[in-house]
C-alpha cells in the first residue's frame, strides 16, 4: 500500500501564453485519499486535464503506478486504471441510468467495437450495471431516463460510473458542487465506501465534508503548489490562511 | 418471436411493388430502395455519429463507375465486378475517413465536401478512364441463378432483398454495443474518451460502415440505370441523401426510408404532372422543417404520443 499511485514533476500548462498550471510537482501513493484546495481559477480542473489527457501538458512528466503516460492518449489512459468525474455533469441524458453505466462498462470491455452484439442481450453487463447503480442507491431508477432524475442524482451517477471501471485512480472534480446537505451526506457515504484499494484526489471547495475524507491536503494557487501537508498542517499554515481562507 | 408479425408485414410491403402490372411503378420501387439504401448509410455517419457529411456520393458514384468498368472494359464477371467494386470503394472510404475525421462538424463537412468535389472533376476530366462527360455504357445486366435481371421485376426483387440485408445489419449495428458507443460518441464525446473509449476509432468504423453500404447501393446504381456519368458523383446527389436523412428523420432507422420515399416519388411521379416539381420539392422541405424540424418519423411519433396523452385525459 506505499506504492506511487500518481506522481507529477515539473508539469506546466499555458493558455495563449497565461500560465494555468505552473511546474507543479506532486506524489500521491496508493490508496492515498488527497485533497486539492485552491481559490477559483487556481488551476485545480486543469490539472485533471493534463493528467487525463484532456488537454497536452507544454512540460513535465506524469506517471501513473510509475509509469509514464504524458504521450498516451487519454481513452490509452483509461485502460491503465485512471478514471475521472466531471464538475459540470457530463452524462448521457436522453438514456436511461442502466444505459450510462453500459457506456462506461463497455468503455473497458472488448464488446466495445462489435457491431453484432446487441446491448439488451447482454445480461451480465445489465447485471453489472444494476450492482453498481446498487452501491450508489439507484438500482430502483435504473430504468430512468437520466433527464428526468434529480441533480444529486445525477451526481450520484457520475460517480458511479467512474466506480463501475473499477479504477485504481480516481479523479473527483467538485463531488459536492451544487448539493443540498441532505445529498451531500449521502454522497459523503459513497465516498467513504470506496475500497481503499482505489487511489482519489478530489477537488472540493466545501472545506467540512472535504476535510473530513482526504488525509493529505494540496493547495494550489496561481497555478502553483502553495503548501502541501497533513491537514492540521495545512489549515494551520499561515500562506492558506492568505490565499485561501482569504484573511 | 415477438418480431415475426412486424417483419412478416415488412416483407409483404416490400414485395408488393412487384404485382404493379406497370413497369414504371416498378421501377420507381427500385429507384426508392437503392436511394434508401444509399440514405441509410449516410445516416450511419450523419444520424447516428452525428458527422454531418456533404460528400457521399462519392462512394455510391466511385462504386457504380467501378462496377460498369470492370464489366464492360476489363473483362470481369459480373459478381467479381460487383465485389471488387464495394471493396475498393470501401478501402477508399477509409482513406478518406483519414483525412475527414481530421475534423468534427463544420470542418468535417466542408473536408468531405471538396474531396467529393475532387472525385466529381475527376470523372469529368479523366475522359480516357471515365468517358468524361458522356459516362460509361454498355453494361447489360445478367442472369442471376436462371433469372433474367433486365426484366424490372426481377431486379426489384433483387434490389428489394439487397436492401432487406442493408435494413437488417444497420438495424442491427445501431442496436449493438458498437451502436451505442457510436451515438455515445455522438452525444458527449468528451465523456467517452473519459470512459476508455476511442473516439476518433469509433468514428472511423461508422464512416467506413457508411462507405460501405453506400458503395453497395452504387452497384444496385450501376445495373439499374446500365450507365454512369459525372452527375452521379455531384454535390446535388450528395445534398439529396442528405435531404432524405433528415427529411425523413435523421438517427431512426426508418426516416431515411421515407426521406428516399418522398424525393424519388416526387421527382418521378410529380415531375409527369408538375414542371417545376423541384419547386415543390423545396417547399415540402420547407413544410417539414418548419412543422416537424426533428423529421417525419419522430414528428409523427410525437404527434401520436401527444394524440394519446390528450386520449387518456
Amino acid at each position: 500500500m506505499s506504492g506511487e499511485a500518481l506522481r507529477l514533476e515539473g508539469v506546466s500548462k499555458s493558455f495563449g501564453g497565461v500560465p494555468a498550471v505552473r511546474s507543479v510537482s506532486l506524489c500521491v501513493v496508493e490508496g492515498e485519499r488527497r485533497l486539492l484546495l485552491g481559490p477559483n481559477g487556481a488551476g485545480k480542473t486543469t490539472l485533471f486535464n493534463l493528467v487525463t489527457g484532456d488537454i497536452p501538458a507544454d512540460f513535465g512528466s506524469i506517471r501513473l503506478f510509475g509509469r509514464e503516460i504524458s504521450r498516451i492518449r487519454p481513452h490509452g489512459r483509461v485502460h491503465l486504471g485512471l478514471a475521472r468525474t466531471y464538475q459540470v455533469i457530463t452524462l448521457f441524458p436522453r438514456d436511461t441510468l442502466l444505459h450510462n453505466l453500459e457506456l462506461a462498462l463497455l468503455g473497458l470491455s472488448p464488446l466495445r467495437f462489435n457491431p453484432v452484439a446487441l446491448l439488451d442481450r447482454r445480461p451480465e453487463l445489465r447485471e453489472r450495471g444494476l450492482a453498481v447503480l446498487d452501491r450508489v442507491g439507484l438500482r430502483a431508477a435504473a430504468d430512468r431516463r437520466l433527464a428526468d432524475t434529480s441533480y444529486g442524482e445525477q451526481r450520484r451517477v457520475e460517480i458511479a460510473m467512474a466506480l463501475a471501471q473499477e479504477p485504481r485512480v480516481l479523479l473527483l472534480d467538485e463531488p459536492f458542487a451544487g448539493l443540498s446537505q441532505e445529498e451531500r451526506r449521502e454522497i459523503q457515504h459513497q465516498l467513504a465506501a470506496i475500497p481503499r484499494r482505489v487511489t482519489v484526489v478530489m477537488i472540493e471547495h466545501d472545506l467540512d465534508v472535504a476535510l473530513s475524507f482526504a488525509e493529505r491536503i494540496t493547495v494550489l494557487h496561481q497555478g502553483q503548489i502553495v503548501v502541501e501537508g497533513s491537514r492540521a498542517e495545512v489549515v494551520a499554515d499561515p500562506k492558506v490562511q492568505e490565499v485561501y481562507l482569504g484573511a | 418471436m415477438r418480431h415475426a408479425i412486424p417483419i412478416a408485414l415488412c416483407v409483404a410491403l416490400l414485395l408488393l411493388p412487384a404485382l404493379s402490372p406497370s413497369d414504371f411503378y416498378v421501377n420507381v420501387a427500385t429507384q426508392i430502395l437503392i436511394a434508401a439504401i444509399f440514405a441509410l448509410s449516410l445516416n450511419l455517419l450523419a444520424g447516428y455519429g452525428g458527422l454531418i457529411s456533404l460528400g457521399h456520393a462519392a462512394y455510391l458514384g466511385v462504386s457504380a463507375y467501378l462496377t460498369i468498368w470492370f464489366v464492360t472494359r476489363s473483362g470481369f464477371s459480373h459478381p467479381s465486378a460487383a465485389v471488387a467494386a464495394v471493396v475498393l470503394t470501401t478501402a477508399m472510404s477509409v482513406l478518406f475517413g483519414i483525412l475527414a475525421l481530421r475534423a468534427t462538424g463544420l470542418g468535417f463537412l466542408m473536408i468531405t465536401l471538396a474531396l467529393g468535389q475532387i472525385l466529381w472533376g475527376l470523372a469529368y476530366r479523366w475522359v480516357n478512364v471515365t468517358g468524361g462527360d458522356n459516362g460509361l455504357s454498355g453494361l447489360q445486366r445478367p442472369h442471376l441463378f436462371g433469372i433474367d435481371l433486365a426484366s424490372p421485376r426481377a431486379f426489384y426483387l433483387l434490389s428489394a432483398a439487397v436492401f432487406a440485408c442493408a435494413f437488417a445489419a444497420m438495424a442491427v449495428l445501431v442496436r449493438s454495443t458498437f451502436g451505442a458507443g457510436l451515438q455515445g460518441v455522438r452525444d458527449q464525446p468528451r465523456r467517452m474518451q473519459a470512459l476508455g473509449w476511442h473516439v476518433w476509432l469509433v468514428r472511423l468504423v461508422a464512416f467506413v460502415a457508411a462507405g460501405f453500404w453506400g458503395a453497395v447501393a452504387g452497384v444496385l446504381y450501376a445495373y439499374y440505370n446500365q450507365f454512369v456519368s459525372p452527375h452521379v458523383l455531384a454535390l446535388t446527389n450528395s445534398a439529396e441523401a442528405l435531404l432524405m436523412v433528415i427529411a425523413g428523420g435523421a438517427g431512426t432507422l426508418l426516416g431515411p426510408v421515407i426521406g428516399a420515399i418522398v424525393v424519388v416519388m416526387l421527382k418521378n411521379v410529380v415531375s409527369a404532372y408538375v414542371t417545376r416539381w423541384v419547386m415543390l420539392l423545396g417547399l415540402v422541405f420547407v413544410a417539414i422543417v418548419v412543422f416537424m424540424p426533428e423529421g417525419l418519423v419522430p414528428g409523427f411519433d410525437r404527434l401520436r404520443l401527444r394524440r394519446r396523452a390528450s386520449a387518456d385525459r
